[in-house]
């Protein structure tokens, strides 16, 4: 089975037509004018050059998972880090306890800008190049992603449902455990493999990657990704949300004409 | 190889979901019973989301039935009428049952709510199998046991709008047969599960049919009532996986031709001693994980928006 079903990029096109809907996603999204900033950021000068080896993760009906390398360049000495998040999504997380002897979901907190994938990358660690305040300005890191319950919650007891809420994402491998390393090639030349596990969310990604001098940002550049389901897939899970009654009617017969194919009896029996 | 589930949204092995078919059509070879019972909580096992596992075996359900009514029909085993009439009940129960469903999603509480449904359902069931296996292989030491009337006559039978089920031999209030279709019904939308095993000894021992057409009326209009909860479910909750419930109904076609030859070796009141301590081991498990403590004791879903 093909193991990633990356299709390289179609060039600077898609990148072109894609920057419109990414700015529009990315208009409700308080990191998303972080990114904007960024990008007319080098008031400095500083600069830096960077791209994806694909800007489109398809997922196939064999789609066991992805891998997109991300490479680029740098002006000058400095560390670099690097930032992929997923659209992001409301999240519910509830708590068991027990009642009457059985576990009982009792308690629940909701979450409403939670990135469905997160991925963070530097060349060294987070600590030693970036000041607290500007990973948390640049939410470099999961600790500094500012999950906050929606409501008044006692904030020891919205704590726990932060740290639940992480440890459940990086079960289903969509935060990372730890920081990934950004590789360089000499001083200039940098890379480093964005993993996508099987069950990666679908929608419009961004890679942000920061040229960071003396634990402070100092230049920036932000890159799409699209994660899309393709082929059959795609088309099974459209038609079930655009026409909801029809797809079930046609589970419905698809399954009765299965039922009688299977009842015919065997010539040999 | 691994199959992308696109309503389910994650990669199974194809093989895996084709053996669990498989064994579960097996089942239904060997035993006569649906095997939904068993489908919804592997499928949770394996990692399929239970909403969209509950939703998807009612989809293979359809097909599992339409297949087992046909044979019973070619043996002339389906009593229509009785079959209609339990339908009125079934219908109006899964629509209640997907209702519920929702609402219970909603609350946070389906998860526990079906695991619950299958624990006291599979653990009664299993229990009165058990029971009724132990005293027939004993019987079987004691010949010349007197037999039982067709069927006894008790506060059921003065109950209003009385109808003549022929070919059951049969003269009772339509109530019954409505009330259990709606019972039925109702934990058909809830468990993903025909509810053969509930609608098989209840149509024996509450309605007093003849053995012989209770599997086939019983399919009957488990057929309408699981067409009906995946309708209704594709259309509430989106949850209905086309591609796994085609996957395990290949399987199943697979399983049931085998598991329907091996039956025929086996002795009856065997099969229903191996069968209930199935269905007990499984209800044992489910227990076991309400009641043992949690390996996390939170869990987080995703609001798809």
């Amino acid at each position: 089975m093909s193991r990633s079903s990356v299709s390289r990029g179609r060039g600077s096109n898609i990148l072109g037509s894609l920057s419109c809907t990414v700015i529009d996603q990315a208009r409700g999204w308080g990191w998303g004018f972080a990114a904007l900033i960024l990008l007319s950021a080098p008031a400095h000068g500083e600069t830096l050059a960077a791209d994806l080896t694909s800007h489109l993760i398809a997922i196939t009906t064999g789609f066991t998972g992805a891998s997109v390398v991300l490479f680029g360049a740098i002006d000058g000495p400095g560390d670099v880090a690097v930032v992929a998040r997923g659209p992001d999504r409301e999240i519910t997380v509830r708590r068991k306890s027990r009642i009457a002897g059985i576990w009982v979901n009792s308690r629940e907190m909701t979450f409403a800008n939670v990135p469905s994938f997160y991925f963070v990358a530097a060349s060294r660690p987070l600590e030693e190049i970036v000041s607290p305040t500007t990973a948390a300005f640049y939410r470099l890191g999961v600790a500094n992603l500012q999950l906050k319950p929606e409501g008044m919650t006692p904030p020891r007891v919205g704590d726990e449902f932060v740290t639940a809420l992480v440890r459940q994402q990086q079960r289903a491998r969509l935060f990372p455990d730890s920081v990934s390393k950004v590789s360089f090639v000499g001083e200039r030349l940098f890379r480093t493999t964005i993993e996508f596990p099987s069950n990666v969310p679908i929608g419009t990604y961004l890679v942000q990657v920061f040229l960071i001098r003396d634990k402070d940002v100092v230049g920036g550049q932000t890159t799409p990704l699209v994660v899309s389901k393709v082929g059959i897939g795609a088309d099974v899970f459209g038609f079930a949300g655009r026409q909801p009654a029809l797809y079930g009617a046609i589970a419905v017969l698809t399954a009765m004409v299965a039922g009688w194919l299977a009842s015919l009896p065997f010539r040999s029996a | 190889m691994d199959i992308y589930l696109p309503i389910a949204e994650v990669s199974v092995d194809v093989f895996v979901l084709l053996g669990l078919g498989g064994a579960v059509g097996f089942l239904t070879g060997v035993f006569g019973v649906g095997g939904g019972f068993l489908v919804t909580p592997l499928l949770i096992f394996i990692g399929v989301p239970p909403t969209v596992a509950v939703a998807s075996s009612a989809n293979q359900l359809v097909g599992a039935s339409v297949s087992g009514v046909l044979v019973h029909w070619r043996r002339g085993n389906v009593d229509f009428k009785m079959g209609y009439v339990l339908l009125v009940g079934g219908l109006v129960g899964s629509a209640f049952g997907v209702w519920l469903f929702t609402l219970l999603k909603r609350l946070g509480q389906i998860e526990l709510t079906i695991s619950l449904c299958y624990v006291v359902l599979l653990g009664t069931l299993g229990t009165l199998m058990m029971v009724e296996s132990v005293y027939a292989q004993l019987r079987l030491h004691r010949p010349g046991v007197r037999r039982r009337k067709l069927h006894q006559h008790n506060w059921m039978h003065g109950l209003p709008l009385k109808a003549r089920f022929r070919r059951s031999k049969l003269y009772i209030s339509t109530l019954l047969p409505v009330g259990l279709g709606f019972v039925v019904g109702v934990f058909s939308a809830i468990l993903g599960v025909g509810g053969g095993f509930i609608m098989v000894p209840a149509m024996i021992y509450m309605l007093g049919m003849p053995t012989a057409v209770v599997p086939g009326t019983s399919l009957l209009q488990i057929i309408f009532v699981a067409a009906n909860v995946t309708l209704l479910q594709a259309y509430t909750n989106r949850t209905v996986d086309a591609v796994l419930a085609l996957v395990l109904l290949l399987g199943g076609v697979i399983g049931a031709r085998i598991g329907s030859r091996f039956g025929t070796r086996l002795r009856g009141d065997q099969l229903r001693l191996l069968l209930a301590l199935m269905v007990l081991a499984v209800a044992a498990k489910l227990a076991f994980d309400l009641t043992v403590h949690p390996a996390d004791p939170y869990s987080i879903v995703v609001d798809k928006t």
